[in-house]
């Protein structure tokens, strides 16, 4: 069986993948796919828990975090088409004003 | 060893064996079908009444040149055909064909490769997958018409799926159950294939079937009139036969999930009537083939019949009458489930 | 080593290469590509820990909903302007220090966490987690975590709608 400590281990490296990515990428689609990546990772420490003291309430809370994420995607991406229909850009650094 | 790794591999290799000849035979199928509601003959060169067809056709695509075109993202677009075949033949690991098995060298073998107890989630998992290859293949082929045809089937897909999933949700409400062996057992119990009790559902899963697979009448991801060939027309040779075999497999898959969600699988017809006990006699099998022959052949029927849709229609149908109607039939079926409850 | 432990090694490392991948990558339909494949590993990871639904539901949502959703946009959107764009921001560097300062605390909790742990021991093989995960998870959203998930699909709702309004195209008339 592998040790609880493997799964979070591989869950803060992802997350911190995901961190990086956020800070670092200057296009707007990217960065929101590393947003999905660091929820990905706090699913995974979720199950690994779950897992670990035998309750599946951390499994419910993953179902909810996906909800989330659906949610968040579907308004995001949103967005993301409003703002390139009216700068012509996914650049993050022209995200400069409070209205489109 | 034996039980968990050789044996399962030789039933896989069997089913894929099977399934690629059923595939290549449905297309025969197809031609000769609408060919004959068309008053002609269809193919009837290659062999004798042109049953070498496939086969022909199949040697005919291997030796062709393999076209990647110029400003194509290469890797992306020589992988796209793999991706929408692979999950077509996967999900046929948890289809069961029949509850009854045999033994080969003291070892129990069963007519299925493996009962998972998630298995329609599997299902809708895997199938869900499908749609990344046709997204992928018309977006790197760097060209106008595909691009629209993957623009169009991606989002034809993801609306039907929804659909979809509310009606096969219908029948999980009465199987109490997501493995694909207890359904089927469910319906056995109950005496009555759940296309008897669940006809609105039924009658959905077949409309977004026919949708989720790309086939007339809503066929708008590759419609030759307006599109070229939709998301596939700068492929030729293998890659073209891969998406080709990817589309009559997803066919087959979903006559197969049709049969053993909605009339119940192995199952003889009217499994409760005593009077028609003496059709037990045909094995299990045979009834689950029947049946998807039958699906298959109402592809085809539909195909040579009805029309395309447009667009806008398209989307109509599906967000405006399908979702809410199949919502409405769930919240109506756990109403009834709870009244009339056993 | 046991297979569980291979298994974990094989998919932990493609998890990570592939994330490496998308935030590497210039060109979005490509770290869209590798998302995905990190998706599917992390879902193998479900699968071994006895979390079968999850692992179907973290396919059908994230790979069959929200990476069609991902894709569809990158492809409404102009692709040759944005591949061709600077990858990275200007204060890269600094972005850089400050996730590997994240990344070092992590480890740290982890280790030092790992040893003095406050949680309950495992009590065990896993009793009743492994068997019908799909009807337990069901129960007990039904009955403990109802409100939750009432809650959730109004959220759902709200979402479906501003982004009907978000990404509709303005009429001239509604000005």
């Amino acid at each position: 069986m592998v040790p609880l400590n493997y799964f979070l281990i591989l869950a803060a490296i992802l997350f911190c993948l995901g961190v990086i990515g956020f800070v670092m990428k200057r296009n707007l689609i990217t960065m929101f796919m590393s947003i999905e990546l660091m929820l990905n990772s706090v699913n995974l420490t979720f199950v690994a828990f779950s897992r670990h003291i035998n309750v599946l309430s951390g499994q419910i809370f993953v179902f909810f975090v996906m909800v989330i994420a659906a949610a968040e995607a579907a308004v995001g991406l949103a967005i993301i088409v409003a703002f390139y229909r009216n700068r012509e850009s996914l650049n993050v650094d022209e995200v400069d004003r409070m209205k489109l | 060893m034996v039980e968990y790794f050789l044996i399962p591999a030789v039933q896989i290799l069997i089913i894929f064996l099977v399934l690629l000849l059923f595939v290549a035979y449905a297309t025969y199928l197809e031609r000769k079908v609408v060919a004959f509601m068309q008053v002609r003959l269809g193919p009837m060169r290659v062999g004798p009444y042109g049953l070498l067809q496939p086969i022909a056709d199949a040697v005919k695509l291997m030796f062709k040149e393999d076209i990647v075109p110029a400003g194509a993202d290469k890797w992306i677009f020589m992988f796209a055909p793999v991706i929408t075949m692979i999950p077509a033949f996967t999900v046929f690991s948890v289809i069961p064909f029949s509850d009854s098995h045999t033994t080969v060298f003291g070892y129990p073998v069963h007519l299925y490769i493996t009962d998972v107890n998630v298995g329609i989630l599997f299902v809708l998992a895997l199938s869900s997958i499908g749609v990344f290859g046709i997204i992928l293949g018309g977006w790197s082929s760097n060209s106008k018409y595909p691009l629209l045809g993957s623009l169009r089937s991606a989002a034809q897909m993801v609306s039907y799926e929804v659909a979809m999933g509310f009606a096969i949700v219908s029948v999980l409400i009465y199987s109490r159950s997501l493995s694909m062996i207890d359904i089927v057992n469910a319906q056995k119990d109950m005496g009555w294939w759940f296309a008897v009790i669940q006809p609105i559902g039924f009658f959905i899963y077949l409309i977004c079937g026919v949708a989720e697979t790309n086939r007339a009448p809503f066929d708008l991801p590759e419609a030759e009139s307006e599109l070229v060939a939709g998301f596939h027309t700068e492929y030729s040779g293998f890659r073209f036969a891969i998406y080709f075999m990817a589309e009559y497999a997803n066919m087959i898959l979903i006559s197969s999930i049709a049969a053993t969600l909605f009339w119940g699988g192995w199952l003889s017809p009217f499994p409760n009537v005593k009077a028609l006990s003496f059709l037990q006699v045909v094995p299990g099998v045979v009834w689950f083939f029947l049946k998807v022959f039958f699906f298959m052949y109402l592809y085809i029927w539909l195909r040579a019949t009805l029309p395309r849709f447009r667009y806008d229609q398209l989307m109509r149908v599906g967000w405006k009458y399908l979702i809410p109607i199949s919502i409405g039939n769930v919240i109506l079926t756990a109403v009834l489930r709870l009244y009339f409850r056993t | 080593m046991t297979f569980d432990q291979i298994l974990f090694y094989c998919l932990a490392a493609i998890a990570i290469i592939s994330a490496l991948m998308v935030i590497t990558r210039r060109n979005p339909v490509h770290s869209a590509m590798f998302l995905i494949t990190t998706l599917f590993s992390v879902a193998g990871i479900y699968l071994q820990l006895h979390a079968e639904f999850l692992a179907a539901v973290q396919v059908i949502v994230y790979v069959g909903g929200i990476m069609v959703l991902f894709l569809f946009v990158i492809m409404l959107v102009n692709l040759e302007v944005v591949s061709t764009e600077r990858r990275f921001n200007k204060q890269w560097i600094i972005a850089l220090i400050a996730s590997a300062v994240l990344l070092v605390e992590f480890g740290y909790v982890i280790v030092r966490g790992g040893k003095s742990s406050l949680l309950p021991p495992v009590t065990g093989p896993a009793q009743d987690l492994t068997r019908k995960n799909s009807e337990q998870i069901g129960l007990m959203l039904y009955q403990n975590y109802m409100l939750p998930f009432e809650i959730a699909s109004l959220l759902l709702l709200v979402a479906i709608i501003g982004a009907v309004i978000l990404a509709k195209r303005r009429l001239a008339s509604d000005k």
